[in-house]
């Protein structure tokens, strides 16, 4: 008992270690699959210039979406399709009244550049190692997002969700 | 002994170090060198990170399963489980699967998997599906080569022993089994010893649907009561013709290691089976009563459906005049090979110390001269020189199976001398001959069932591996080698252990398979009837005795995951969806005291488990599969009651109904 207990501890320890080594091939994972469903920018990984913490809205994050400016009416008809997205895939971890396992969506748009929220969808693997306000939610929040497989499309309605929030 | 094995790892270390420092272009000077140069080293070493050229299918022997290596590696990547539950996957555990391993003798969890085989387009191995046969319980399988799981099983009536199978032809039209075991058809109550004449020897033709795979059985022929070994389909221009190796034509029933070694030649059966699809098409056949199951997995639905089918389609020899001969072949021959010209049939004349080398095209012409030596219940047998190519005389001892390179030679397997000996099929020459460590049984070029091998590699896979390994008690794993077949010498490059007994494998470029691999299953897609597609749908239910809890899980939790209300006395389906939608995430479900199934669920699947609480109490279920830095957090409660008692049916999620959202 107290041996496998050890061994337990060591297999944690060992798969923690081999799941932070392990991010190189989610990175590749990730960015294979930008290459079908995305257009991509020439040099779509290229570090944005680190800004300080409390820039947040100038953040836009790493990931295939640069910066862009959204129009000032929202889109209801697609802030309707985006609910549904994030009701099938995001509410396992994501309440609008409340923390669950993540923060609420609720005034995201106030306080994230809306690049890096798409990002954040679409490239959750590298923004909590590479970004610094998702290396910050990280620390807060301990669960890792789930890259869930949305499309660039499926983020910006959920996006467009969120402003209506 | 062990300090010479010593002594062999400090070599085989030092040549690899030095190696280090060679030009990567240098070759190694000699068979001779073996796995002790370094440049060998070099040729099957995949960095960290990079990938093998080449899948092997190799036939998991009697652990009745198919098993996926890398070439030139020797890593196992994959168990697939097909005839025999899995405990890794769940397989034939769960609800989802246990049908698949359904027969008409009941639910067989254990099965003898055999020769796997790749689909082919156009005489090519195109990576769609490796089908393969069960020996005991006559079986053959479809494996995907997008998801590497078994899509589909169906039963071979009237057979038994079913071993020379599960071969393809060109395209893929058919697939064979054939009976190794004559037995009466259909069974019937009588005397063993009055076998002669009176059992029979099924040959079976499964049809393959070209676009979804689904098998059916087109027609059994009926053919006399011989043991029918191994089997290859003509390729090229003898496209359209199947070739059976036999034994036992004495017919004998009692200690066949004796009597069923008389006959100084047996025979391969030829078959025209395009004449008999012909006859077939135009109503030709008897449906004859049987019994067999159908099983088949339903991508979607993420479940099997098992169906006992009723009849057969029996064709008579007779009733096909021109479609079956017998080619008389030196001592029960054991492999049936083509090679991919489909001008050679060759056969391994187990107890000959003799290859048989018989010409398609002399075998054409000895059917319109009739150039026949009497017949066997009717079947016309080819007189002996009118077919024969010619005699490979004492290649070797105890010749088993023959693959084939693009360059005219044939590379043949022989048990009792221990070696691989490749020898030109026009010249009748032996080139180069190859110990191999110990007692070889199949062989395997990537490509070999086809009328393009890919002849970098070849595997043989040998039966007896004593001290090739570190030792693991009377039970030891079994021995697969690797050569280099690319130039005059076969270079032998690696040992790799592999599970059961391999008999045969199939191999193929990875670029084949890889880039279509399935990923992750999309939820959108998954209609199982227990699905959930969001937290907001998971719930539990009784009805009656039965409680089913529908279940999600995503890093790290489940949903619902504190239960209340069961009761001692019900049933329990935990239908457990896994919501993850990224690759190489799955989760696992253990629940304690469940006396069916753990489960592993891959992303966008569902499956079911069934636990029948026993004891009163507060009891845990958690995820078995390392899935996330809170893994071990990823747990909940069920809490059981007393048989009759009042606790209401509630579940919750973090105090609240799973989904609500207010």
């Amino acid at each position: 008992m107290q041996q496998k207990n050890l061994r337990t501890i060591a297999l944690t320890i060992l798969l923690s270690g081999s799941m932070i080594a392990c991010g190189g091939e989610n990175e590749k994972t990730s960015s294979s699959k930008e290459t079908t469903t995305v257009q991509q920018s020439p040099k779509p990984e290229t570090k944005p210039e680190t800004k300080p913490a409390s820039d947040d809205m100038s953040d836009i994050g790493v990931g295939p979406i640069k910066a862009f400016t959204l129009p000032a009416e929202i889109d209801q008809a697609m802030a309707a399709e985006g609910k549904k997205i994030f009701k099938a895939k995001c509410t396992a971890c994501h309440k609008v009244s409340k923390k669950f396992i993540g923060p609420s969506p609720k005034g995201i748009v106030n306080r994230r550049n809306p690049a890096w929220i798409m990002n954040m969808i679409l490239n959750p693997e590298k923004m909590v190692k590479e970004d610094p306000i998702a290396k910050a939610l990280l620390k807060k929040y301990s669960a890792p997002m789930a890259n869930q497989g949305l499309t660039e499309e499926d983020a910006r309605k959920v996006l467009e969700y969120f402003r209506t929030l | 002994m062990k300090q010479l094995i010593n002594y062999f790892m400090v070599l085989a270390v030092i040549g690899f170090l030095a190696s280090c420092n060679q030009a990567p272009t240098k070759k190694s000077t000699s068979s001779k060198s073996g796995a002790l140069s370094g440049s060998v080293a070099e040729r099957v070493y995949v960095a960290p990170g990079e990938h093998d050229s080449h899948y092997a299918f190799i036939s998991g022997g009697f652990s009745g399963q198919l098993s996926v290596y890398g070439l030139p590696s020797g890593r196992l990547f994959r168990v697939v489980p097909v005839f025999s539950q899995d405990p890794e996957k769940g397989y034939g555990y769960n609800q989802e699967t246990k049908p698949m391993l359904m027969t008409s003798h009941g639910f067989v969890p254990w099965g003898d998997s055999h020769h796997p085989d790749i689909s082919q387009t156009n005489g090519t191995v195109d990576g769609r599906w490796v089908f393969i046969n069960e020996n005991n319980t006559p079986r053959i399988a479809r494996v995907s080569l997008k998801t590497f799981e078994t899509e589909e099983i169906i039963e071979i009536p009237n057979s038994a022993g079913n071993h020379s199978s599960s071969f393809v032809t060109e395209n893929t039209e058919y697939v064979v089994a054939g009976t190794r075991f004559a037995v009466p058809f259909p069974q019937r109550d009588m005397s063993i010893k009055d076998m002669k004449g009176n059992f029979k020897g099924a040959l079976t033709f499964l049809k393959v649907d070209p676009t979804t795979g689904h098998m059916s059985i087109a027609f059994q022929i009926k053919m006399p009561g011989f043991n029918y070994d191994l089997a290859h389909p003509g390729r090229g221009k003898s496209h359209g013709w199947f070739f059976f190796s036999t034994y036992n034509t004495e017919e004998a029933n009692s200690l066949l290691e004796v009597n069923a070694s008389q006959n100084d030649k047996d025979f391969i059966a030829a078959i025209n089976w395009k004449k008999i699809e012909e006859y077939v098409a135009n109503g030709g056949g008897k449906k004859v009563a049987a019994k067999y199951t159908h099983n088949l997995w339903h991508d979607n639905q993420h479940a099997t459906t098992s169906t006992m089918e009723k009849e057969v389609l029996v064709v008579e020899p007779k009733d096909v005049p021109g479609a079956i001969f017998f080619l008389p072949t030196a001592k029960s021959p054991h492999g049936c090979d083509v090679d991919p010209s489909g001008e050679y049939i060759i056969g391994n004349g187990k107890l000959a110390a003799a290859m048989t080398v018989h010409s398609f095209s002399k075998l054409q012409k000895a059917i319109e001269d009739k150039a026949f030596d009497g017949e066997k219940y009717g079947i016309p047998v080819v007189k002996f020189e009118a077919v024969n190519y010619g005699v490979l005389e004492n290649p070797g001892l105890g010749p088993l199976h023959t693959e084939f390179d693009t360059r005219g030679n044939a590379y043949t397997t022989f048990f009792i001398s221990s070696e691989v000996v490749k020898w030109n099929i026009k010249d009748l020459k032996v080139i180069d001959r190859h110990p191999v460590y110990y007692s070889v049984g199949h062989l395997m070029i990537p490509g070999g069932n086809s009328q393009h091998p890919d002849d970098k590699y070849l595997v043989a896979m040998n039966k007896i591996t004593k001290d090739r390994y570190l030792s693991t008690g009377p039970e030891v794993c079994q021995s697969a080698q690797l050569f280099d077949i690319s130039g005059e010498k076969m270079e032998l490059l690696l040992d790799f252990p592999t599970i059961g007994e391999p008999h045969y494998a199939a191999g193929i470029a990875a670029d084949k398979i890889e880039p279509k691999t399935t990923k992750i299953y999309k939820l959108e897609e998954n209609t199982h009837p227990y699905a959930v597609k969001s937290e907001a749908e998971t719930k539990v239910e009784r009805k009656g005795n039965e409680v089913h809890i529908y279940m999600s899980m995503i890093r790290s939790h489940f949903s619902p995951d504190n239960i209340e209300g069961v009761k001692v006395g019900d049933k329990v389906f935990f239908h457990v969806t896994n919501l993850e939608q990224d690759y190489d995430v799955p989760h696992g479900i253990a629940m304690i005291g469940a006396n069916t199934s753990e489960m592993l669920i891959m992303p966008g699947r569902t499956a079911t488990m069934i636990w029948e609480p026993k004891e009163v109490g507060v009891w845990p279920f958690y995820c078995t599969d390392f899935c996330s830095a809170l893994h071990q957090e990823m747990q909940g409660y069920i809490r059981v009651s007393p048989r009759g008692s009042n606790t209401p049916l509630t579940f919750t999620l973090d105090g609240d109904v799973p989904g609500q959202d207010e």
